[in-house]
């Protein structure tokens, strides 16, 4: 009995400490250096559309990061359970169940912006970061890794569309957050003077134009290039 | 004419890729050359077309509010909405499955240009997104097969148009940061801005 608990505290003493340099990596990697929008090209699918206003976008992004953290964890307790040639099925029954149960709270506790975002919280479900994340990770590390990872992934992806959300509504609705930011400096310089707002932001355009750009400016800084 | 009306809106005016930005994910990565986004606009098409009347039927008659009343007046109360996302991700696997069998035994040749395609499909966003407006928008099933058959199309006529493009630019010179995706987003938004010209049309 005292054997094991002396071999116990061992243990304890070997076993990582709950923020390692590892496990550190695991989330700041994909902000930056492996981020799964910019570098990785995943998950573009289903997020630009929610991007024209800043506060769909920030439900979008906790939903994400919900779904992906949730995935991952359960999907890496089952992942010795998981026969591999069934694994598809039974990642996407997950995620669908986890996506479910986001649009149900969305539909119970927050109606408009249900209808605001309505099928594209749907369509996390067959966001590739989500399945790819659970593929490339979570089938093949313990629980805690796999929480830290898809909060890491799910992180990147986030600032990147709020980046994108935050100069579509600037530009193109002249507010963030729903608060008028334009009018408020153009008051400053009198009546006759007016900052214009840029159409071509609120449409699908300006979305692909400003990802475009913030890619460029991203992989210039970590010096990626494509071949 | 209003379902020709409503095939011409799909394809055009509410094209998957340049007005919801869905199935962004293969369209940027199977866009390099022209031969492969033919393969997978070909079986966006066949599947979109197969899945959405499909999920029409599945929604209609078993998930829709109210619709089990066919078993009998208690079951006239229960609504299953809240099970459409997995679902119609299950009979979009499933289809997916099943057509790859079928076209394997059936049509080998057609299945060396799709087979590895057709796989990716399930967990393409276009195809759920198409099911998932169709139950948004309450289409009629002969609806629902033109909508999934215009929307298939529309992603066909894109993914083919930045592969040709995409293959024209290998022999430009384009900045370092900007290669591969960057430069491929840009093109997207021009191509996005010349579609926009079709919002004009009025049907």
């Amino acid at each position: 009995m005292s054997t094991d608990t002396a071999e116990k505290e061992i243990a304890l003493k070997e076993s990582e400490a709950l923020l390692s340099k590892r496990r550190k990596k695991l989330m700041t990697d994909p902000l930056v250096d492996d981020n799964p929008i910019t570098i990785q090209v995943l998950g573009i699918c289903s997020a630009l559309a929610v991007t024209t206003q800043m506060q769909p976008t920030l439900v979008m992004a906790l939903s994400v990061i919900f779904v992906m953290v949730m995935a991952n964890l359960s999907i890496s307790l089952l992942r010795n359970k998981i026969p591999t040639r069934v694994r598809i099925i039974v990642q996407l029954a997950v995620v669908a169940s986890l996506v479910t149960l986001v649009n149900e709270v969305l539909q119970a506790f927050a109606y408009d912006m249900y209808k605001e975002l309505s099928v594209f919280v749907g369509l996390i479900i067959t966001n590739c970061i989500v399945m790819g994340r659970l593929e490339a990770f979570a089938l093949g590390n313990k629980p805690y890794d796999s929480i830290l990872d898809g909060f890491g992934s799910a992180l990147g992806y986030s600032w990147i569309i709020l980046t994108v959300a935050f100069f579509r509504e600037l530009w193109g609705s002249g507010s963030l957050f729903g608060i008028p930011i334009f009018d408020g400096i153009s008051s400053l310089f009198g009546s006759d003077f007016q900052l214009a707002t840029n159409g071509l932001m609120v449409s699908p355009v300006g979305a692909f134009i400003i990802l475009g750009l913030l890619i460029w400016v991203q992989r210039t800084k970590t010096g990626y290039v494509e071949h | 004419m209003e379902l020709f009306n409503l095939a011409i809106r799909s394809i055009f005016i509410d094209n998957m890729v340049f007005a919801y930005f869905l199935g962004m994910c293969s369209f940027l990565a199977v866009s390099k050359k022209v031969s492969t986004a033919l393969g997978l606009g070909a079986a966006v098409i066949f599947v979109l077309t197969i899945t959405v009347p499909l999920n029409w039927l599945l929604n209609e008659f078993i998930l829709k509010e109210g619709a089990l009343s066919f078993l009998g007046a208690s079951f006239a109360t229960i609504d299953l909405t809240f099970l459409r996302f997995i679902m119609f991700i299950a009979i979009i696997a499933a289809m997916v499955q099943l057509v790859e069998m079928v076209v394997e035994k059936f049509a080998p040749a057609l299945y060396g240009a799709l087979g590895i395609f057709l796989p990716l499909i399930a967990v393409n966003c276009a195809i759920l997104g198409g099911s998932l407006f169709m139950a948004q928008r309450d289409y009629t099933l002969a609806e629902a097969t033109v909508y999934g058959f215009g929307s298939g199309t529309g992603f066909f006529l894109a993914i083919v148009a930045l592969a040709a493009i995409r293959e024209k630019l290998k022999y430009s010179n384009v900045p370092n940061g900007l290669k591969g995706l960057g430069i491929t987003m840009l093109i997207t938004g021009l191509m996005g801005i010349a579609f926009m010209s079709f919002m004009g049309i009025d049907l």
